[in-house]
């Protein structure tokens, strides 16, 4: 078996498993009942899927120039996968696409009941933790 | 000899706005895919650019960047990957349903801005746990966990978050992260991290205020 013949058997095998992964996340997706879990299905094996199918192309490359583009596509998709996870998911749980019978815990409702209680115990409005990313950055912390 | 002080300011500020400019040259030459004099000019002229245009807060670098734990921190992050990966592929085809799930209150030691986003970064990016809200002010993570049926299984996502935290103050947190883990980690009977003798020196005149 020849070099070249070894790193094709890689490329295809990396293939198969990052075409395995996009299956499952495509799976997840239909399955999972709320916006929440299929956030984890939608972007989270693809990470994987990603690397696996970079790996394969990079098996196959034939210059270095080739496997340096490979590495910020995976650098993009690493810084920007969970942003757009968390905006999903953040906008879901805010307007209540979530079976909150499936959560064994939610502590973020125990923090908003609670700041709604103290507010009203005060008079005052209440200071929900979850309104504090909506202020401007650029102010220092207290 | 205040203007003396300001130029060290400033030069001191450089310094630590240098990785950002370097990782910008960089990716300017990834992205070009060859490395020649020209285009390594024009990418520190863009990155100066790009930086002065597009201003953002100013990341507050400590200054001090350990490889050994850059490393291990990079290598449980893969081995992480590839099994959550490999979970929630299976918990996604699971016969027996879908999981049941928690959204978690995780109260992170650290205060700076970004620890705390490189926290959410990795934890986000390993599968099954999601960042869903961020508490600024108090250091707090809300995270959905994928697959919690019981209170164990709680507490152990609570507990690999706080790993993922300590890993990255080790790699990069200032003297002051690194009190604040410690602080924690004597109260529970566990030995300190990092403790050199600069460090020892920090924890002592903050236990003595």
């Amino acid at each position: 078996m020849s070099a070249a013949e070894l790193l094709d058997a890689g490329s295809v095998l990396f293939l198969f498993a990052a075409a395995l992964l996009s299956l499952a996340a495509g799976i997840g997706i239909v399955r999972f009942p709320d916006p929440l879990s299929r956030m984890h299905a939608a972007t989270k094996p693809q990470i994987l899927g990603l690397v696996c199918a970079l790996v394969a192309l990079g098996l196959q490359a034939e210059n270095g120039a080739t496997v340096a583009a490979l590495v910020p596509i995976l650098a993009f998709q690493m810084l920007t996968a969970p942003v757009s996870a968390h905006m999903v998911g953040r906008a879901g749980y805010r307007t209540r696409h979530l079976r909150r019978d499936l959560l064994l815990r939610d502590e973020l409702a125990d923090a908003i009941d609670k700041a709604h209680a103290d507010a009203a115990h005060h008079d005052v409005e209440p200071d929900l933790p979850g309104l504090v990313t909506d202020e401007d950055t650029s102010t220092p912390r207290p | 000899m205040s203007g003396r002080i300001t130029e060290i300011g400033r030069w001191q500020g450089f310094l630590l706005q240098l990785p950002l400019l370097v990782w910008l040259v960089v990716l300017w030459l990834l992205l070009w895919g060859h490395v020649t004099v020209i285009s390594v000019l024009t990418g520190i002229l863009l990155a100066l650019l790009v930086t002065r245009i597009f201003y953002l807060p100013p990341v507050d670098l400590s200054g001090r960047f350990s490889v050994y734990w850059g490393l291990a921190f990079a290598w449980h992050f893969a081995v992480d990957l590839v099994r959550a990966s490999v979970l929630v592929a299976w918990q996604a085809i699971d016969p027996r349903g879908v999981p049941v799930n928690s959204v978690l209150a995780i109260q992170l030691h650290t205060r700076s801005d970004l620890i705390m986003t490189l926290t959410a970064e990795a934890i986000s990016l390993v599968p099954g746990s999601l960042v869903v809200e961020v508490d600024r002010e108090r250091s707090l993570l809300y995270v959905h966990a994928l697959g919690t049926p019981d209170d164990a299984a709680v507490e152990r996502v609570r507990h690999s978050v706080l790993v993922v935290e300590e890993r990255i103050v080790r790699t990069l947190g200032s003297e002051h992260d690194v009190w604040l883990i410690n602080r924690e980690r004597r109260a529970a009977g566990r030995p300190p991290i990092r403790l050199s003798a600069r460090q020892r020196r920090y924890e002592e005149a903050r236990e003595g205020e």
